[in-house]
């Protein structure tokens, strides 16, 4: 399904990442997996850092963190917000929405509407593209997206197949109109018939949490895991990816009538960097262009990632330029989602840490 | 330039590919072993074998990994 939107534009970004540091190395020591394989492991995968919350840490904790910062930088004032989005897998609780509690903590003003979105690893893209709806309305001038997860509470520490892949963020992109009369397209994809492949198949209302859904399972690679616990069938989705993306940044590409060489950067959702580096082979992206690197330095923190991306390693260059930027997000859902936009000379890009 | 086998005795050492028939049933490669696998064969024979290819049925055992390098090298 394509989309446009007219005279909008992303005004700044704040990544916000937990100080705890875990080490893939000394995770996979308690796996007791021989150093030799994970050290393969990780110069293959990228796997190296990454920034998981402590427990009891929730989404609003860090984005309330970050908006606090934004306040106190002057990048944003309070009675700016005029819509606040949440787009988060791991929300504090199932009512109320995490976006109301962020409100609520913030003391913001009652004119402002308040969204939470289910989505995985395509919401930060999803959610551009819902902010840029918003931003057709009169009464809404400034757009408060967050993304966030901790993830990483919901994995199984003896599932080596997820457990020392996961990180925990919250972005926090700003959206308001803008007075270039530039245009940015996307186009989103949907596929619910796989949505099994990646799931917490207990804790709703299908199948409740309960001492049985708590017990760990033997699902095969001397991996356990409980219902409770986030299941990624990673062969599936590693196959989704690869078949499913490069079409549709190339649709994207063609309907814009940009091509490889007019795009500055491919920023994509960071799952690993094989995953990534096969998919720029298969589209014939120089590996520079699509940079592969938040997994090695945090973790895979899923709708985060695209935004941590920019704030690490474009931080001045996103001040200072404005770059032809194609981002793609896909995962759980499942969900596949491309944009590409004019994106620079933000105001702020900034990436700080959660205590 | 290494051969299949010295490839995966690289990986697992522990085991003996030769004679098996299938190493995904056997518990001889997993996800993350076929990845470092893939890596290992781009490099060794220069080519890039596509994401869309790295499924279990074709590391399966030594002569559907040696034809999925074979077909990659064709197109090299």
């Amino acid at each position: 399904m394509k989309f446009s939107f007219r005279g909008k534009r992303i005004s700044g970004l704040l990544v916000v990442v937990p100080a705890n540091e875990r080490s893939f190395l000394e995770d996979m020591k308690g796996f007791k997996v021989p150093e030799a394989r994970s050290l393969k492991l990780k110069e293959v995968m990228g796997f190296d850092k990454r920034r998981v919350a402590l427990p009891g840490v929730c989404v609003s904790d860090l984005a309330i963190c970050g908006m606090q910062h934004l306040f106190k930088q002057g990048w944003l004032k309070s009675d700016e917000v005029d819509a606040l989005l949440v787009f988060t897998q791991t929300p504090d609780y199932f009512m109320p929405s995490t976006s109301n509690i962020i409100h609520g903590r913030l003391g913001l003003k009652q004119d402002v509407l308040c969204l939470d979105s289910s989505q995985a690893c395509a919401g930060f893209v999803i959610g551009l593209m819902h902010g840029f709806m918003l931003l057709e309305q009169e009464s809404i001038k400034k757009v408060v997206l967050i993304n966030g997860d901790v993830l990483s509470r919901k994995a199984s520490p003896k599932d080596r197949s997820i457990y020392p892949l996961v990180g925990d963020a919250a972005a926090i992109t700003i959206l308001e109109r803008d007075d270039q009369d530039s245009v940015i397209h996307a186009i989103a994809k949907t596929d619910g018939s796989r949505s099994e492949a990646f799931m917490i198949p207990a804790g709703g209302f299908r199948l409740p949490s309960t001492p049985e859904t708590a017990v760990l399972e033997n699902v095969g690679d001397n991996n356990f895991r409980a219902k409770d616990h986030v299941f990624m069938d990673g062969s599936a989705i590693f196959n989704f990816v690869q078949t499913e993306v490069p079409p549709l940044i190339q649709g994207l590409l063609a309907w814009t009538g940009d091509s490889i060489d007019s795009v500055d950067y491919f920023l994509c959702h960071q799952p690993n960097r094989f995953m990534l580096e096969k998919l720029a082979d298969k589209m014939n992206v120089p590996y520079a262009k699509m940079p592969n690197n938040v997994v090695e330095h945090f973790g895979n923190n899923g709708s985060a990632t695209i935004p941590t991306l920019m704030a690490f390693n474009l931080q001045k260059r996103l001040l200072q330029e404005s770059l032809r930027v194609c981002f793609a997000g896909f995962g759980g859902g499942l969900a596949w989602a491309a944009m590409l936009l004019n994106l620079g000379r933000l105001n702020f890009n900034a990436l700080i840490e959660y205590q | 330039m290494k051969s299949v086998v010295e490839i995966l005795k690289e990986i697992r050492p522990e085991f003996d590919f030769a004679p098996v028939d299938d190493f995904i049933a056997q518990g001889m490669l997993d996800s993350f072993d076929m990845v470092t696998l893939v890596s290992a064969l781009d490099k060794n024979y220069g080519i890039s074998i596509l994401g869309t290819d790295i499924v279990p049925e074709n590391f399966q055992n030594l002569q559907t990994i040696e034809a999925l390098v074979n077909k990659q090298k064709a197109k090299v």
